[in-house]
Parts: structure tokens; C-alpha cells; sequence
């Protein structure tokens, strides 16, 4: 990473090369660095070389569920009867999580070199670029390059001169978490609430508007181009642990370390070096006491599983979490992890879209529960009966929400219970907090 | 359907065929289970938000929802499995703790799905500390007939796919998130859609409620009715629900071939003519300058003299919201004589459709049995029937209420005999008045517009001696030795169905609940 600061050695930089390279926005400045060439590479190849391409490099989503981009690809009709969408998910609001936000402020055109490849493997027309409504400066760096591109002839009706219509679009969110899911923001796009959709259909049989559509992360777009420029198998090489875990991928750091900001490493790179060299380290005198490595949604990890985590989907199943979006938050001992468990139960209760019964209560009910505890109420039972929300909240309803606001309480509990009994045996002094957000 | 492929798969044990696409919680009702669920309601797109048909199908993982799941060749679905039973029962939890569970106090309660369902399977106690506040938000009038109680919604959001998808004025919506949610209107607007009384009946819990019938009584105090709606010839299946006999309120019957599970906010309404109290409660004959009460046998004795000594022509006056029995043996009593059989209706422009169900409107001709009368040979000519009188040696009248028509003009017939449920001041120039029962308190028939003949059922007692019409004609034509009488409305049905072509084959058991439409063929005296 290069911006704010000159990227660690341990660093493996191929999105965030030109981070803090002002002129890389401009067109002139990102086809000086070599921009466009994959995209004029692509489209003078077949969609289905397109796909066999990123299946080979062994890419996968980096919004969080981790699923192969070209098997999802491939998942669209061959055979095309209506029209194709791609949707480009630029709703990155998970906590913890400001990845997409940097590749979107600095390499605008490699964004957007990336949804035209994707849009062509998948025979798609229509782009529509959804970017979260707090997001106001990539958005008008975001409009800006793609005016831009527009006029150079990189997107339109002859796309690069090559007679085919690519078209993109951007839509932009009001702020809801809950759009970054995907049939929540195809709902979104066509102009209704924001709520999941019951699945099958799946997006590529009955997508935004009902026709097939594909849904990709901004960083998982932005890696297409480099993958078309120097290979499958270069792209696959990139790999320090599992196999099956490729590439690059950009960690957004926060919380108590020294140099908090956006890291891009290999796959597999160890959690531990992240957070003590590259980041430089919890600030002085305190000591690593918990973090959460794929955003908010994920199990909360001990200091010893954090310091033995190698930084892969694989690797982070492993120690009982998940890779997510790769927003890294880091706690210290002086964090106190009740509260910070009932912040980020509240955040998720108030993101819940409604629909469901279990996230809809389930969520308010556990952000009660925990500011009870907080306010030196709680009783043991309290533990138990959290556990056990916890259990009616995990896989079973429509999208993920209720299980992310499961997975850090159970982790929590279970990890740290000591912080928990402290406060409900009264050695520990309340903390009340102003009820609900 | 016929042609989909079937489907083999178990439920609770049990295992049936059904055809291809068929969802889990429709196969369950034929297979004798009932999945217990909110959100889903078979007359509305699936939604799958309440999340509390979630069933337990061998071989998948997770749980899956009955209700947007669909069958597949060997299924096995276990609907009371441990792990079925322990998610329902946490969604039941869940959606008590912002319920404000003031059940004694509410509309719904006894007909609650909420109550039945935690009472099923539910806990015995919350695990919700008493202190925390629960969700609050002020009643709302809707409009129309339409009172919202938002604290006790469960955003199942029937109400809103009801307006969205099948009445197609998409004015309801979610508003807020989390548990902060709430059903909410269009700014502007109000929920005065001919068909919007609808969501009241959808609704699972106590949320939406009928101003109409606000504590006006308790479900379990009710005795329920078939009945077929009055308000139009469209013949929407209702309930008629009654409370020590008295009518508080109608509400549909699911039909798929007339109404599906909907009726309109006009038909709702009928129900309060059934409890009018100035009915005739004995039979009257004229005596010097009045009517005078007299015992039934004494009445069919003056009108059977009466009819005796007449001949030539006569005219029966029938109201199109007569029995289709009545009408008939009406046409009876009178066949010795030269017979104009006449109605009139009350028709209004325009019909309000209701979009999202095919072949369903308030229709403009605002009268069960329009065609009843019809295929029977009346016709709609009231005037050329009325200047028929001064010919004429009988008038019968036949419920129609004479609105327009004069003592005087009824007189100028050589005789008037009166069959009524209340006695409009023209009919006090009949010679004979015989007091009959109306819709909710006699078995019959209509024939709604698309010639499906429907039984209704006796609701409460008709007041004092009133009987029905089928009995009241029947014992006439008994004393006149021209058929009858009938202990039933299913015997004078069974007369007519033999002696009317276009009922042939038909009777009370084949009409069932659901109704039948009459063979095909050209009605009877319909001219062009």
C-alpha cells in the first residue's frame, strides 16, 4: 500500500500499486501505467477463454463467501435469451472493512477495467456500479472516470472499437448495510426496499430486473485485469499456504495498532506478522488480546489463534473463522469486549432489514441482553439464554445478517467469558450505556 | 396441472403424490399436516420472511422454509422433528417479545394465530426481562374500514403483498428496520380500495382490525355460516358470523372458482339488512280497512280461495335476491294462469375489479340471483309488468320491496297476495300477506353470473312466525293440490331440478359447499 504510508516490504503490491498516485485517476495517467491493455487483450478473446482464464487463476470473491469468480461466471446462461447483468457490489459497509473505498478513490479506470472484462465474459450490456451512499468522494472520483471513459471510447456502444455495446452505470446506495448483500442490492437497483430475496432462484438464473445476472466485489473486479495481463497461473502462484486460496488480497486494519490502513499481502500470509510487523504493533506497553480478521461477521479470535492464523480462507476455517472482506480489527487489552461485542450486536440491529423474525428480534434482543449485562444487571443466565438467541439466529433465515450477529457473541462468550462474568458478579464496574441506537 | 409429472415424497410418515412444483407446505395439507406458518397465505406470492414453517427434509443441512420449498422425487420431511419443533418454538419467542399480548382486550383473540400457535408449541414462559421496554407506536386509521394496531404485528406482510400484487394499488410497505418496523401507508392516500377490507381477514394476529366489528364481539362467541354474498351477482362464498343471531359480520370463503379467499368491502356491508327489525312476523289477511294477524292455515286458506276463483292472466313481481327455490315454485303456484314473470334490479355504472384475481368484480348488477331469475323465464320488465296489472285477476309479489310503486297500481289487479320479509307501505293493499324468512334465515340457492348455482345455509332463526319461501309456497301449492309440500330446501330444489331443463342432473348434495354450474344450453326464456 502506498498510501498513507510507503508500502511494507513484506507487502505484496498488485491492486494497491498506484494508491497515493494522484495521476493514476486520470485516463492518460492509468493507460501511462499500463491500463486498458487487459481489457483490449479480453475482448479480442472468447467470453469463455475470459472465464477458463480466471478459473484457472483460482480467484475468488473478496466481498466474503469466498465462491471461485469464474465458476460463478460460468454459472450464467451460455446460450444468452434476454438481456445480462453485471452488478458491481461497491456497498462496502461492513465494520472494519475500507478496502473497496481505497481502490475506488485511487484506481478508478482499474475498476472499471475490470467490471468491462467481467461484462464481457458474461455477455453482459449493463454495468451498474452500486456504491454505498456514504462513499461521496469515490463517487465523484468514481463519475468522473467514468465520464472519462465514456469519452475515450472505452465504454459505449463501440467499446474500444470494437462494435460491442458495454455499458455501466453507477447506482448509488442510502446508506443501508443490508444492500451490500447481493439480491438485496439487485432490489435496491430496481428502485424497491433493500430486503434479501429468497433463494433459488439464484442471481444468474433471475437476477436484478428477472433476468441472469452476476454479482462481484469491487476488489474481486480489480483483480480481473491483472489476472488477463499476466496469466492464470501467475495469479495462482500467488499462493503462501492453501492451494486453493490465490492471488493478493487487500486487509483493512483498524483498532489499537500503530499504523492502521489498508495492506496488501499474498495469500496465506501470516495474521501475526500482519499485525506486528507490517502494521507495527499494538501501541506501546499493551499486548494483543483478540481481533476479528474478516470484518465484523466473524468469530472473534484469541490472541494465540490470531498469532498462528495464516491469512486465507482456508486457514482462517481453520482456527473457526472466517477470511470475510478482510477487515481486520485489532484489540488490545485495554479493549473491553463485552462492550465491544454489544456495539457491534447493536450495529447489526439496526441494519436488520425486517423480513425475518429471528434477526428482526433476535438482534435487539441480544443488544438488550448485552447493555444489561454492561450495566451490571446481568445475571448468569443471561450467558446461557445469548448462547441460545445466538443458536435461533444461525442458518435460519433468508441472507447472513442474524448469523453475523451470532458468530462474534458466541465467540465472545465462549473466548472471553471471564470479561462477561466480571461484569455480572459485580468486580468489574458497570458501564451502563444510553438504551438502543 | 394434469399433465405435470407427480412427484413421490413422505410427510410425517405419510406418503403422497403430488404434481411438480408443488410447494412442501401445500403437500402437507394433503397429506393431513399442517405446517404452521405467517407469512404464507395461498392466495398471495410467497414471501418467506416469518420463518415459522421451517421443516426438517433429510439430506439438506439446514432447515428449509415448507413454504418456498418444492417437492422433489423421495423427499422425506419431518414436520414435528426435535430440530423443527426447537426453531418454530424460538421464532414463537421471538415474536411475543415486542408483542404487547393483550389478547383479552383484542379483536382477534380466539381466532389468533399467534395464540394458537404459541399455545401449540410455544413456551410456557418468555425468557424477556419484564423491565425492557417493548415496541410502541400509536394506533393508525388506515381509511376505509381499516384500523392498524402496530404494536401487535408481526410483519408477516400479508397486507402488503395484498395490496401490491393482488389489488394492485401498492400503497402499504414496511417502513423502518429492525425491530423498529412497522407497516406503513402512502402519505397521500388511504386504504379505500373497494377490495382493502381483504387485509383485515389476512391478517394472522390482532394488527389489522375492522372498525366495523371493533369489540363488537369474541371469536369464540360466534357461530359461523355458509353463506353466499347478497351484494352483487358475482356470488362470493362468505361466512355469515353470528352472535346470539344476530349478523356482525360476513366474511369470504375461499372458492377458487368464484372469489378465491377475498370478498369486497360492499359485500361486507349486507350483512346489517339481515338484522333489520321491522319484519312481518305473522301472516296478514285483509279484513275491512286493515291487515289483520292470523294463523297460517287460515292465510294459505284465503290464498289458495283466492286463487281458485281467479283465472286469466296474472303477474308475479320478484325480487332478484329471491331463493332461486322460491322463484321457481312462485312460477308453480301460477301456472294455471296467463303468466308475466318480471324483476328489476338495482344496477350501478361501472364494476371495481379486483386486478390480481381473474373473473372477480363488485359487479354493477347489485343482486345474488340475477340469472336464478333468469333461467327461470323471468324477465327484466318491471314497467310493462306493472302496466300489466289492470289485466290481471293475481298479483304475487315476491319480496320486491315496491319502491315506486303505488297501493292504487297494485290494486288495479284483480287480487294481491304479498310474500315479504318486511311490509313496505304498498303492500298493505294486499289481501294476503305471508311473512318470510330472508338470506340468513333459510337454506337456498343463487345463481351468480357465471350460471354456478351455490347454496347458502340457515345462520339464525327467522323472526316470530316467518318461514321460508320454499316452505310457505310449498304448503300453498299443497292446499291447491299442484305439487309440494317440501320438508326441505333440498326437496324443492330436487322438484325443481326435475321439472327446469337447465337444472337437470343438479341437486343439494352434488352443489355442496362450492357450487356447481348448470349444464349448458340456451336459458329458458331469455330472448335474444
Amino acid at each position: 500500500m502506498g498510501y498513507p504510508h510507503k508500502p511494507h516490504p513484506k507487502e505484496m503490491v498488485v491492486l494497491s500499486q498506484y494508491f497515493g498516485d494522484a495521476e493514476a485517476r486520470t485516463y492518460d495517467g492509468w493507460v501511462k501505467r499500463g491500463g486498458y491493455q487487459a481489457l483490449e487483450k479480453a475482448l479480442a478473446m472468447e467470453p469463455a477463454q475470459v472465464i477458463e482464464m480466471v478459473k484457472e487463476s483460482g480467484l475468488r470473491g473478496r466481498g466474503g463467501a469466498g465462491f471461485p469468480a469464474g465458476v460463478k461466471w460460468s454459472f450464467m446462461p451460455k446460450e444468452k435469451k434476454k438481456p445480462h447483468y453485471l452488478c458491481c457490489n461497491a456497498d462496502e459497509s461492513e465494520p472494519g472493512t475500507f478496502k473497496d473505498r481505497e481502490i475506488m478513490r485511487w484506481t478508478p479506470h482499474g475498476l472499471i477495467e475490470g467490471c468491462a472484462i467481467a461484462q464481457y465474459a458474461i455477455q453482459a450490456e449493463v454495468t451498474y456500479l452500486y456504491i454505498r451512499g456514504e462513499f461521496t468522494e469515490p463517487l465523484r472520483i468514481m463519475e468522473q472516470a467514468l465520464a472519462e471513459a465514456y469519452q475515450r471510447g472505452v465504454l459505449g456502444s463501440n467499446a474500444m472499437g470494437t462494435g460491442k455495446r458495454l455499458d455501466m452505470y453507477i447506482h448509488r446506495g442510502a446508506g443501508a448495510y443490508i444492500c451490500g448483500e447481493e439480491t438485496a442490492l439487485m432490489n435496491s437497483i430496481e428502485g424497491r426496499r433493500g430486503n434479501p430475496r429468497i433463494r433459488p432462484p439464484f442471481p444468474a438464473a433471475y437476477g436484478v430486473f428477472g433476468m441472469p445476472t452476476t454479482v462481484n466485489n469491487v476488489e474481486t473486479l480489480a483483480s480481473v485485469p491483472h489476472i488477463i495481463n499476466r496469466g492464470g497461473a501467475w495469479y495462482k502462484s500467488l499462493s503462501l499456504s492453501h492451494p486453493k486460496s490465490t492471488g493478493t488480497k487487500l486487509f483493512s486494519v483498524c483498532g489499537n495498532v500503530k499504523r492502521p490502513g489498508n495492506y496488501e499481502v499474498t495469500m496465506g500470509f501470516p495474521l501475526g506478522e500482519l499485525i506486528h510487523e507490517v502494521c507495527g504493533g499494538v501501541p506501546a506497553g499493551r499486548t494483543l488480546k483478540a481481533c476479528v480478521p474478516g470484518g465484523s461477521s466473524v468469530p472473534i479470535l484469541t490472541r494465540e489463534e490470531a498469532e498462528s492464523c495464516k491469512l486465507d480462507y482456508e486457514g482462517c476455517v481453520e482456527k473457526g473463522t472466517m477470511l470475510g472482506s478482510g477487515g481486520l480489527i485489532v484489540f488490545d487489552d485495554s479493549a473491553d469486549m463485552v462492550y465491544q461485542i454489544m456495539r457491534l450486536a447493536r450495529f447489526y440491529a439496526h441494519e436488520s432489514c425486517a423480513q425475518c423474525t429471528q434477526c428482526r428480534e433476535g438482534t435487539a434482543w441480544t443488544v438488550r441482553i448485552l447493555q444489561r449485562i454492561l450495566a451490571g444487571q446481568g445475571e448468569q443466565k443471561d450467558l446461557e439464554l445469548l448462547l441460545d438467541l445466538s443458536e435461533q439466529m444461525t442458518g435460519k433465515t433468508i441472507c447472513v445478517l442474524s448469523d453475523s450477529c451470532a458468530a462474534p457473541v458466541v465467540s465472545g462468550i465462549k473466548k472471553f467469558r471471564g470479561e462477561f462474568d466480571a461484569y455480572i458478579n459485580g468486580t468489574r464496574r458497570p458501564r451502563p450505556v444510553l438504551v438502543h441506537a | 396441472m394434469a399433465d405435470l409429472p407427480l412427484i413421490n415424497l413422505t410427510i410425517e410418515g405419510v406418503s403422497l403424490s403430488v404434481p411438480k412444483g408443488t410447494l412442501v407446505i401445500e403437500a402437507a395439507k394433503q397429506a393431513g399436516v399442517m405446517i404452521p406458518h405467517y407469512c404464507y397465505h395461498s392466495g398471495l406470492p410467497v414471501a418467506g420472511v416469518c420463518r415459522m414453517c421451517l421443516v426438517d427434509i433429510e439430506k439438506t443441512p439446514k432447515l428449509q422454509i415448507a413454504c418456498a420449498t418444492q417437492v422433489a422425487e423421495g423427499m422425506v420431511v419431518n414436520v414435528h422433528g426435535a430440530q423443527a419443533r426447537e426453531a418454530r418454538k424460538g421464532v414463537l419467542e421471538f415474536l411475543l417479545i415486542n408483542h404487547p399480548l393483550d389478547c383479552p382486550i383484542c379483536d382477534q383473540a380466539g381466532e389468533c394465530e399467534l395464540q394458537d400457535y404459541v399455545f401449540q408449541e410455544g413456551r410456557a414462559r418468555t425468557r424477556y426481562t419484564p423491565t425492557y421496554a417493548k415496541r410502541f407506536n400509536p394506533v393508525e386509521d388506515f381509511g376505509g374500514d381499516v384500523l392498524y394496531v402496530p404494536n401487535r404485528c408481526i410483519l408477516c406482510t400479508r397486507c402488503v403483498r395484498f395490496m401490491d400484487h393482488v389489488a394492485e394499488e401498492p400503497i402499504l410497505n414496511v417502513s423502518e428496520r429492525g425491530d423498529r418496523a412497522y407497516i406503513g401507508i402512502h402519505p397521500d392516500r388511504r386504504l379505500d380500495h373497494p377490495w382493502a377490507g381483504n387485509v383485515v381477514d389476512l391478517c394472522p394476529v390482532g394488527s389489522l382490525l375492522s372498525k366495523d366489528f371493533l369489540h363488537k364481539a369474541r371469536a369464540w362467541e360466534l357461530d359461523k355460516t355458509a353463506s353466499v354474498c347478497t351484494g352483487c351477482s358475482q356470488g362470493c362464498n362468505i361466512h355469515l358470523d353470528t352472535r346470539d343471531n344476530v349478523v356482525v359480520r360476513a366474511r369470504p370463503r375461499a372458492n377458487l372458482e368464484v372469489n378465491q379467499y377475498f370478498m369486497c368491502d360492499h359485500g361486507r356491508m349486507q350483512y346489517r339488512w339481515m338484522n333489520r327489525g321491522d319484519r312481518i312476523e305473522a301472516p296478514l289477511v285483509a279484513q275491512g280497512d286493515g291487515l289483520v294477524a292470523v294463523s297460517w292455515d287460515h292465510a294459505f286458506a284465503r290464498a289458495a280461495q283466492i286463487l281458485r276463483g281467479a283465472s286469466g292472466r296474472a303477474v308475479v313481481l320478484a325480487s332478484p335476491r329471491a331463493a332461486t327455490e322460491a322463484l321457481f315454485l312462485a312460477k308453480r303456484l301460477l301456472a294455471g294462469f296467463e303468466l308475466t314473470a318480471a324483476f328489476r334490479v338495482e344496477r350501478v355504472s361501472g364494476e371495481a375489479p379486483l386486478a390480481g384475481v381473474p373473473n372477480l368484480a363488485l359487479r354493477g348488477e347489485r343482486a345474488p340471483n340475477v340469472m336464478g331469475a333468469t333461467l327461470l323465464g323471468y324477465a327484466e320488465q318491471f314497467e310493462t309488468a306493472l302496466q300489466a296489472l289492470n289485466r290481471s285477476a293475481v298479483v304475487l309479489v315476491v319480496d320486491d320491496p315496491l319502491d315506486g310503486v303505488s297501493a292504487d297500481q297494485l290494486r288495479a289487479a284483480g287480487h294481491v297476495i304479498y310474500l315479504g320479509t318486511a311490509l313496505p307501505d304498498p303492500a298493505r293493499a294486499a289481501h294476503v300477506v305471508l311473512p318470510v324468512a330472508n338470506v340468513a334465515e333459510e337454506d337456498g340457492t343463487f345463481v351468480n353470473r357465471d350460471q354456478r348455482v351455490q347454496r347458502y345455509f340457515q345462520a339464525k332463526p327467522a323472526p316470530g312466525m316467518a318461514r321460508p319461501a320454499w316452505w310457505v309456497l310449498g304448503e300453498l301449492l299443497a292446499e291447491l293440490e299442484l305439487g309440494g309440500p317440501f320438508t326441505s330446501a333440498a326437496e324443492a330444489f330436487a322438484w325443481l331440478a326435475a321439472e327446469e331443463p337447465r337444472f337437470g342432473g343438479l341437486s343439494y348434495e352434488l352443489l355442496g359447499t362450492r357450487g356447481a354450474v348448470v349444464p349448458a344450453g340456451q336459458p329458458a326464456g331469455v330472448s335474444a
